[in-house]
């Protein structure tokens, strides 16, 4: 069984966000870039299906220059065989959709994970549009995903419940919560990741088909207003009579 | 050229956020000088439909085949693509959904359409280009984004807009059908499971969610989140470390890798507001806190607080709200 893996570099769960004076970009000075979170469930879960399925092998697939080298080889780290950058500033959704669809076309993947989104755009697009680029199934967001030999049973979040879905490889899934407790990276892992092979390849594809014009920050809070505990019931009225929401 | 709502149903009735996805088609429509027609998926009432003219709907389309009840990924996507061809659509507006963005996003390749998703407010259509504003960085900002392609995928999030309700007006609801054959069925589900929600209210639609955290010190305790939530008619939530010691079921938790969500009123008790969680809901309208700690940092993006003890505060809460009704 071939996986591929697909992950994001974004900014650390804790950063605090800004743009560059003309809100064009965002500001990367001094932010620490990490895998998306989401990603990290499906790179965990393509892991434990390798070790659980003799000769498979977990490829480790970015779109993004080479400052994404370090988190590459943390995935590599944390038990990736090998990985492959395309050596692009991701555009946009479909920009990237389409890099992955070309690698995992030449691959012969037999399945193609990713996190839900990435923490930093919140797309929720890029499962979707590989699928349909590929022509397979795609199963998103899923919770829990086993293996029966070309057989994979997935469960889907639906609002209000799941899905027991099943679909014969290939297929493409994007992966969330509870599906596994992501693995963190030990030192022999680290040792390794060293040496395993890192190819890079040029983009394809056609131009991006959205662009952003311009970044914004939420408009600044007014202030609490404090109700006394004692007479927490005041906070209802409130509720109902100045800020109008019940 | 046209603008094609994708309405959601369940059990015979609309999904709310499904009227409010209705409401901005129709406004979209008027703003490019057109109408806008919805295909509706999973289960739905004739009536029910019609009642989609309250949103500014003047046409339904719907195929009653009975096996498009649940959501099946590709014959949704063939469904209203075939839809799509049909009405020759400019704009695809449907809900940020889980539904919405397993079709959106294929539907985008197939109909060679700019998607958004998470888009917050209606278009901007000045100069000729297709403006639209959606969260980035899981609620910590926002961007306006070009949607530069000739068709356009606009997924909406929910408690974006509020459904317009125009009492009288009705949509003609006529007959769909997509020609789908055994193969689009491929990926049906086997089961779908429901889970218990609070008050039957589903968390991703709740216009009001009570959210509880590590504060209430066990899940023994969540009958005063439930009691309030009740009372509210409100949905419930929970933080992470509350779902991940199984307290709470995953599908309660909000928060930067959980649920996003945008009520009009969250109520977040005994939650110290990590950067995290706060990225789940801090598009939430109206923000209240109850933590018995005043150094809480979630105190400064609330709009109102309480520094007391929950298991004190909550039930005074509940009593209000019922007193109130």
């Amino acid at each position: 069984m071939k996986f591929l893996v697909c992950i994001s570099n974004v900014p650390d769960t804790t950063t605090k966000i800004s743009f560059t004076p003309d809100n064009k970009e965002f500001n990367k000075a001094g932010v620490q870039f990490v895998i998306n979170p989401w990603d990290e469930y499906a790179l965990t879960r393509a892991i434990e299906l390798k070790e659980a399925n003799a000769g498979s092998t977990v490829t480790v697939l970015n779109v993004g220059e080479a400052d994404t080298e370090p988190n590459i080889r943390k995935a590599l780290a944390i038990g990736a065989d090998d990985a492959i950058r395309v050596n692009a500033a991701p555009q946009d959704a479909f920009f990237v959709a389409e890099q992955i669809a070309a690698v995992a076309k030449d691959g012969g993947y037999d399945v193609i994970l990713m996190g839900k989104e990435s923490i930093d755009y919140n797309g929720f697009q890029v499962h979707g549009m590989v699928g349909e680029l590929l022509g397979i199934p795609t199963v998103a967001p899923a919770m829990k995903l086993d293996l029966a030999g070309t057989t994979a049973t997935l469960e889907r979040e639906i609002e209000g419940g799941k899905e027991i879905v099943e679909v014969s490889t290939p297929f493409v899934a994007s992966c969330q919560q509870p599906m596994c407790e992501p693995r963190i990276p030990n030192m022999r892992g680290i040792m390794t990741a060293r040496t395993k092979p890192l190819k890079v390849v040029p983009p394809v594809g056609d131009p991006a088909r959205t662009q952003v014009a311009e970044f914004a920050l939420p408009p600044k809070k007014q202030g609490v207003k404090l109700i006394d505990a004692a007479n927490a019931g005041e906070l209802i009225k409130l509720l109902r009579n100045e800020a109008k929401v019940i | 050229m046209s603008v094609l709502v994708v309405v959601e149903c369940a059990e015979g009735e609309v999904k709310k956020s499904s009227l409010e996805v209705a409401t901005y088609g129709a406004r979209v429509a008027a703003m490019l000088g057109t109408t806008a027609t919805a295909i509706a998926v999973g289960e739905a009432t004739e009536a029910s439909l019609a009642k989609l003219g309250e949103q500014g709907i003047t046409k339904v389309l719907y195929d009653a085949e009975p096996r498009l009840k649940d959501f099946v990924n590709n014959a949704y996507t063939k469904l209203i693509a075939t839809a799509a061809e049909q009405e020759g659509v400019q704009v695809l507006v449907l809900a940020n959904s889980n539904i919405g963005a397993s079709v959106g996003s294929r539907l985008s390749v197939r109909l060679k359409a700019s998607l958004a998703t998470n888009v917050v407010e209606l278009p901007k259509t000045d100069g000729g280009q297709f403006v639209v504003k959606r969260g980035a960085f899981s609620g910590k900002a926002f961007s306006d984004v070009v949607l530069s392609g000739d068709r356009k995928i606009v997924a909406v999030k929910k408690n974006s807009l509020e459904a317009r309700h125009e009492a009288g007006k009705t949509a003609e609801v006529v007959a769909f059908a997509a020609q789908l054959t055994d193969a689009d069925f491929a990926d049906a589900p086997k089961q779908v499971v429901m889970q218990e929600q609070t008050g039957g209210v589903l968390l991703p639609e709740a216009a009001l969610v009570v959210s509880g955290g590590r504060g209430m010190k066990g899940p023994e305790n969540w009958h005063l989140i439930e009691e309030l939530a009740q009372a509210l008619h409100a949905g419930t939530a929970c933080s992470k470390p509350v779902s991940d010691v199984d307290w709470r079921p995953h599908h309660e938790h909000v928060g930067q890798t959980g649920i996003t969500i945008s009520p009009n009123l969250y109520i977040a008790c005994g939650i110290s507001g990590a950067i995290q969680h706060l990225a789940g809901v801090n598009s939430s309208k109206v923000i209240v806190v109850i933590n018995k700690d005043p150094e809480a940092p979630f105190f400064k993006a609330a709009d109102y607080g309480i520094v007391g003890d929950v298991f004190d505060v909550l039930p005074k809460l509940t009593a209000a709200v019922k007193e109130l009704n």
